[in-house]
């Protein structure tokens, strides 16, 4: 990290809590679901930043958990959150097997102001299992303006059962590696990720953007310093500060 | 708080939970900026420097022989963990401040990471019996994912004011935004009153 001098200009302060409704909810994997939500107040956010969702018992109790927004910004007051269950997850768990179109929700955002991506150069992004998801609202808003982005997305995922997005990866802009199983006939053998997964012709002095487990960051670290990317050029991020 | 239909608490809530916090038992999640450091004890050194009467540095051998100090409770992260009834052991930022000699218009510190990482904290949260280095965690050297070999510990803040990897801290007769609190994390951290981001 070389960007530790200080900004020209304080954070603006993150938007209050609001409501919003579910619009729509669409199951990614058997253990991931996509949750769009509308919200009451329009929220600008960029790609790669998270929000806090905030769930309130009758008796006051209330639990928060942060999630990465997967859709990009286009104007919209809807937002997608991809949230991957987890064994004994007290939101995870309430969002998947409680809450269905209508139901109201709180949030509060956009957090996170380093692991972003505004367009203004060329970014290669690793991602792996559910690490994919704000990597996803980068893609998409290369994408969405239009061609070849300026992104390439590397999606690692165990097998293909675990693949989210699947009706939009891979594609000339994102490759997917399986480290497990492959589908049938997949090119690659099934491994973890190595130099060869990069794209060609990768710009050293471009930023990276990784997400996943620690284990996951670590090895993509050891794969990029390899390929001589700068570590001051890699940004990782599993939604928020460091703990 | 408007009510989510359907969501009901889980039964009593452990008194140390600070509000919008879960116990995240014996998970420990590790979340970084940066890539993991490879840092040796042979070449480690920690410095106070800024506004002291003797800037000051310390070896691994040297912060070693300094009297012990361990703390026992709870840690907090602002992505809304909490890990109760932890136990860390190192030195007290306090022993080291007292070597170097704050000056007395000393307000804050900026606490340094080898990775280039930084925050800020008032000088009164790091002194009293309130901060640590800390090299050790359950009795065990400190993993390097956490922190290790060293990290400073700042229980009663949320924990990215605990800087991994640390390095040093720097005096300052004014408030300096750090890493985090550059991109919109708060300057202060107090989990128990939810300073969470910037303008809370």
């Amino acid at each position: 990290m070389t960007e530790t001098t200080p900004a020209a200009s304080p954070a603006p302060p993150v938007g209050s809590w609001q409501q919003s409704t579910v619009v729509a909810i669409r199951s990614e994997t058997a253990t991931t679901r996509t949750f769009r939500l509308r919200l009451d107040e329009p929220m600008a956010y960029l790609p790669g930043q998270h929000v806090v969702l905030r769930l309130t018992a009758p008796d006051g109790y209330s639990a928060s958990r942060s999630y990465s927004v997967a859709s990009a910004p286009d104007g919209s007051p809807e937002i997608e959150l991809t949230v991957e269950r987890l064994g004994d997850g007290e939101v995870s768990g309430f969002l998947h097997d409680e809450v269905v179109v209508g139901d109201q929700l709180e949030v509060r955002g956009p957090i996170g102001r380093w692991f972003v991506w505004q367009g203004e150069v060329p970014a290669l992004l690793i991602g792996g299992g559910s690490g994919v998801v704000p990597l996803m609202s980068m893609l998409r808003f290369a994408r969405q303006r239009g061609g070849l982005g300026p992104v390439h997305l590397v999606a690692s995922v165990r097998s293909p059962e675990e693949l989210l997005y699947a009706d939009e990866l891979p594609g000339p802009d994102a490759t997917v590696l399986y480290t497990r199983r492959t589908p049938a006939g997949w090119p690659r053998p099934a491994g973890r990720i190595g130099g060869d997964d990069l794209p060609a012709g990768t710009d050293p002095a471009n930023p990276v953007f990784v997400c996943g487990s620690a284990g996951f960051a670590d090895a993509v670290t050891s794969v990029l310093e390899e390929r001589g990317v700068p570590a001051d050029r890699i940004r990782v991020e599993r939604f928020g500060p460091t703990g | 708080m408007p009510v989510t239909r359907g969501f009901r608490s889980r039964g009593a809530r452990d008194p140390r939970l600070p509000p919008g916090q879960y116990d995240a038992g014996t998970e420990w999640p590790v979340l970084n900026a940066e890539a993991t450091p490879t840092l040796s004890t042979g070449s480690w050194t920690f410095f106070i420097d800024g506004l002291v009467e003797r800037p000051s540095h310390w070896t691994w051998e040297e912060i070693h022989a300094l009297p012990g100090s361990n703390y026992a409770g709870d840690i907090h992260c602002v992505t809304t963990w909490s890990k109760l009834g932890v136990t860390f052991a190192g030195v007290s930022l306090d022993t080291l401040l007292s070597a170097a000699g704050p000056l007395p218009s000393a307000t804050h510190i900026v606490a340094t990471s080898f990775t280039g990482y930084t925050t800020n904290l008032p000088l009164a949260d790091v002194t009293d019996g309130k901060a640590w280095v800390a090299w050790e965690y359950e009795g065990a050297p400190l993993p390097v994912e956490h922190g290790g070999p060293a990290r400073l510990l700042v229980p009663h803040l949320y924990f990215w004011k605990s800087a991994k990897w640390v390095s040093g801290i720097h005096l300052l007769d004014h408030d300096e935004p750090g890493f985090w609190e550059q991109n919109g994390y708060h300057d202060h951290g107090d989990p128990w009153t939810e300073e969470r981001y910037q303008g809370d």
